[in-house]
């Protein structure tokens, strides 16, 4: 149980003394002119003080034919072609015309899917080999940390990522872990070598904001408090009031520029943009009770939840989530190991599917991470089994553009649509079989995972000498 | 999951009681026709037929005559096995693992020693885990203690309702040890701990010749307690396996020379880095326990974990009998059921299918000493046979017959109470299924 362990390890993390990596932050165009105060002084909404370096690794022009598509953005497509090109998904359909240029890939039998999205992943801030050094993934000093962000615990050398990589996945989201109410701001990573997170981040990308529900704060803090459900409420509720005067203050300061700039405050600033819409609300609740009350905090102070993650009830409150616009980010079928996860349904994608609300199959975990096609699979069967009519075209959303939406990056990837980034996963077989095992994986068209050239595998920097054999 | 048409007419025809209860094949005699049947021990036999009498298995073939009366079920199209049996569970020892008065799978014992630990006596037969493993093929399951150095003896059990008594196949099946971690088992390096096993050992060998002179208080302090030497005996007797659960190759070496040194019959259990030891394996003829849904190097002595683990011991002639260890999602209680998603990563990683087929049947019932009574579809073998609407391993298919002893136990799952419950928003709070 990784939602276990990441709070266990978070009790007895030491604190890392790592040096910040080496990066060049390239000039900021100034936002303002704040003449006497500096820019780290000013609460600038949508400020990116640790901008994205990624680039796209080179790219082919690249088609795939004879080959079974799920586009995620309509029926599947057999025997049909795909046309990647400058790093886009250029056609997809029936045929394509395939420039002279361009590799071709006979893939007859074989299937392809975008790039898979894993909403909920904790890869890099506990990285393996796991212990207290490299235990980042929760500030479990205070039950309020909104201050924190993921992406100052992430290790781009954590061997997890090229497994994932393996696996399909082109896109996660990192968060913090669920020992604090509110337990600090999330980033979304391109699933890449590189020698820096900044590497590694989606260039633009909303950040998200980790909140938890239930137990797991108030068996962090049970002796300081909150201790209770009740104790856990009253503490987002005062994050949010204090929150929201410190929005006034900045937006206010920020329109009119009178007098000394207000004090800036790390926390705060994350809070404020919540409420201004700039990040997305990812918040950890098993119950729907608890859900439903997270739904009331938001609207008392006008947020708005883009995912409730782990959500093993969301099919008892699914109404309610279609109506709120509110994704749910679950397990196929992990539960039981507490008593907030005692109800899960294995049906529980499905259900939620049906009510209209958007279903995300979600890992927590690094080994589930690799195979979320399989964990949509099982999902998807229980949900035939219970009389509830699921096809592989909407299962494949569960993976692919639901999460993405849940990212706020459904206009960039998720699907496979002329214009969309072109990430790409080819598989061996159809990808909702157990047998079926990525082949290849593109990202923005860069040909990144070739499960047959191992000399060109991904091996982080950690694993040169500490793991015993090639993987593939 | 189980089909909700049937469990429906089950429940209309009765009342909720019956659901809850044993439903007896109304003859004696049932007949299995028209399936893909897998044998295990022989080859598959399309359009076959398994005849069972009174819970026991008395024919399989093709072209069989059926016995007047018998009970016949058309497995046309459908495939046939024995009942999987998980080999690492801790199906009723744990119900929701955070709720530390559900969790019975440890005992304090001595000094991290609990020997005479039996894990089954504390077993809760009630579990609401049991029906989900049932009602997807999971017939049988090993259910052993954890933690400690020696963490007490597992026992092999059907998943039928009832006491414990009735599930019980056999107790003890093993004894087990965990060596790969020095600090749960007190203490301060992994040599240490060999050197505690040494001694736990000896001191067993010097207890079983010296009962007398122990009684009469005429002997040395032993580095356990009475109880506990007596349950190591049949274990330096090799009559009684020591799983050993262990991770790093070296730890395996270690393991191997302490077997060879006291003549034990170790099984080795999680071995992430078997394969690495898979030829001394083999030779050693020791089976080894494992899954194939984890490659994380999750922690120093892991770090060569890989998916092919299973299908490359097995390639080198080691048993290997499956278990879950994706390490996430509670392999060990709500999750025993994913064992059939262990056997198709296993082929994908591979294992041939045959060879997974046999490592969640066969194979277990051979390393547990119970083949003359599990794991094999046979003649003279018990009942517990599953059939299921296709390939076992896929997940689209579905365990649609679960036998056990050859009687079925069609109930609902707590969890497909919930579903029923909450197909129609909003929903009721009347008991689920029943209109």
């Amino acid at each position: 149980m990784r939602a276990f362990v990441c709070v266990m390890l978070a009790v007895s993390a030491g604190c890392a003394t790592g040096r910040a990596p080496v990066t060049t932050i390239p000039p900021r165009t100034a936002a303002d002119s704040t003449g006497s105060v500096g820019l780290g002084a000013v609460s600038t909404p949508n400020a990116d003080p640790f901008p994205s370096t990624y680039a796209p690794y080179p790219a082919r022009t690249t088609v795939i034919r004879g080959v079974n598509i799920f586009t995620a953005a309509g029926p599947l497509i057999r025997n049909g072609a795909i046309l990647l090109q400058n790093g886009k998904v250029a056609a997809v359909g029936q045929s394509v015309d395939a420039p002279p240029d361009a590799v071709v890939i006979d893939a007859a039998g074989k299937y392809v899917t975008p790039g898979l999205i894993d909403s909920h992943s904790h890869l890099g801030v506990y990285a393996s080999p796991g212990g207290s050094a490299l235990s980042d993934g929760n500030e479990a000093t205070n039950p309020t940390t909104p201050h924190v962000w993921a992406e100052h615990s992430v290790w781009p050398q954590d061997p997890q990522f090229p497994r994932n990589l393996a696996g399909g996945v082109t896109t996660l989201q990192v968060l913090p872990g669920s020992a604090n109410l509110i337990g600090g701001r999330s980033v979304v990573l391109k699933v890449v070598p590189s020698r820096t997170v900044q590497g590694m981040k989606f260039p633009g990308a909303k950040y998200g904001l980790k909140m938890a529900c239930g137990e797991n704060p108030k068996r962090v803090y049970q002796t300081r408090g909150p201790a209770t459900r009740m104790g856990n409420v009253a503490g987002y509720r005062s994050a949010w009031i204090a929150a929201e005067a410190y929005r006034r203050r900045w937006d206010k300061w920020n329109t009119d520029r009178k007098g000394d700039a207000p004090t800036r405050d790390l926390g705060n600033e994350t809070l404020a943009e919540v409420l201004r819409g700039n990040i997305l609300i990812h918040n950890h609740c098993y119950r729907a009770d608890e859900m439903a009350q997270m739904i009331d905090i938001a609207k008392e102070f006008g947020y708005r939840i883009r995912s409730f993650h782990h959500g093993v009830e969301a099919y008892k409150l699914a109404d309610v989530l279609a109506r709120e616009g509110i994704s749910g980010s679950l397990w196929s079928d992990w539960g039981s190991f507490k008593m907030e996860a005692l109800d899960a349904v294995r049906a529980n994608l499905a259900l939620v599917d049906r009510a209209g609300a958007r279903a995300i199959v979600h890992s927590d975990d690094p080994s589930g991470s690799q195979r979320l096609t399989q964990e949509a699979a099982k999902a998807m069967a229980a949900g035939i089994a219970a009389g509830i009519p699921v096809t592989e075209e909407q299962a494949i959303r569960w993976v692919t553009i639901n999460p993405a939406w849940s990212l706020g990056l459904d206009d960039r990837i998720g699907s496979l649509e002329a214009g969309k980034n072109a990430d790409v996963v080819l598989w061996s077989a159809n990808p909702f079989s157990v047998y079926a095992r990525p082949e290849k994986v593109w990202v923005d068209g860069a040909l990144l995972y070739d499960r047959l050239d191992r000399a060109q595998h991904w091996r982080t920097d950690f694993e040169l000498g500490f793991v015993p054999f090639d993987r593939n | 999951m189980k089909s909700y048409s049937r469990t429906l007419r089950t429940l209309i025809l009765g009342s909720t009681a019956l659901a809850l209860t044993a439903v007896p094949a109304t003859a004696q005699v049932l007949a299995i026709t028209g399936g893909r049947v897998f044998p295990v021990s022989g080859p598959p036999i399309d359009g076959g037929t398994v005849i069972v009498t009174n819970g026991k298995i008395t024919a399989v073939g093709a072209n069989l005559s059926i016995p007047d009366g018998a009970q016949r079920i058309d497995a046309s199209g459908k495939w046939v096995t024995p009942g999987f049996i998980n080999s690492s569970t801790q199906l009723g020892v744990i119900e929701v693992s955070q709720v530390s008065n559900t969790r019975d799978m440890s005992a304090r014992g001595k000094d991290n020693i609990a020997a005479a630990f039996t894990v089954w006596e504390g077993l809760n037969p009630n579990s609401v885990m049991l029906a989900p493993a049932r009602n997807e093929g999971i017939t049988t399951v090993a259910v052993l203690p954890a933690g400690g150095l020696v963490s007490g003896q597992a026992a092999l059990l059907n998943v039928v309702p009832g006491t414990t008594t009735d599930m019980i196949i056999r107790a003890p099946i093993a004894m087990v040890a965990e060596i790969g971690d020095a600090s749960s088992a007190g203490v301060s390096s992994r040599g240490e701990l060999v050197v505690k096993l040494r001694e736990l050992l000896e001191d067993t060998r010097f207890f079983q010749t010296r009962r007398a002179a122990y009684e009469r208080a005429e002997t040395r302090d032993f580095a356990a307690s009475r109880l506990d030497l007596q349950a190591m005996i049949p274990v330096i007797e090799g009559r009684l396996p020591l799983i050993i659960t262990v991770d790093r190759a070296s730890d395996i070496d270690a393991a191997l020379r302490v077997a060879r040194e006291f003549n034990l019959r170790i099984i080795i259990g999680g071995g992430a880095e078997a394969w690495m030891m898979a030829d001394r394996l083999a030779a050693a003829r020791v089976p080894v326990l494992t899954g194939a849904m984890n490659n994380i190097p999750g922690g120093f002595a892991a770090l060569g974990q890989r998916q092919e683990n299973a299908a490359l011991l097995r390639r080198a002639g080691v048993a290997v009998a499956l278990i879950g260890n994706a390490g996430g999602g509670d392999e060990e209680a709500f999750n025993v059921r994913n064992l059939k998603q262990e056997a198709g990563n296993a082929v994908a990683y591979g294992m041939t299918w045959d060879d997974a087929l046999r490592a969640v049947t066969m194979t277990p019932a051979e390393v547990f000493g119970v083949s003359n009574r599990l794991g094999s579809l046979q003649p003279g073998r018990d009942a517990n046979v599953v059939i299921w609407s296709g390939d076992p391993f896929e997940f689209t298919t579905r365990a649609e017959r679960v036998f056990i002893n050859g009687r079925e136990y069609p109930g609902m799952t707590r969890q497909d109470m919930l579903t029923e419950r909450y197909k129609r928003l909003p929903n009721t709070y009347n008991t689920p299924g029943v209109r």
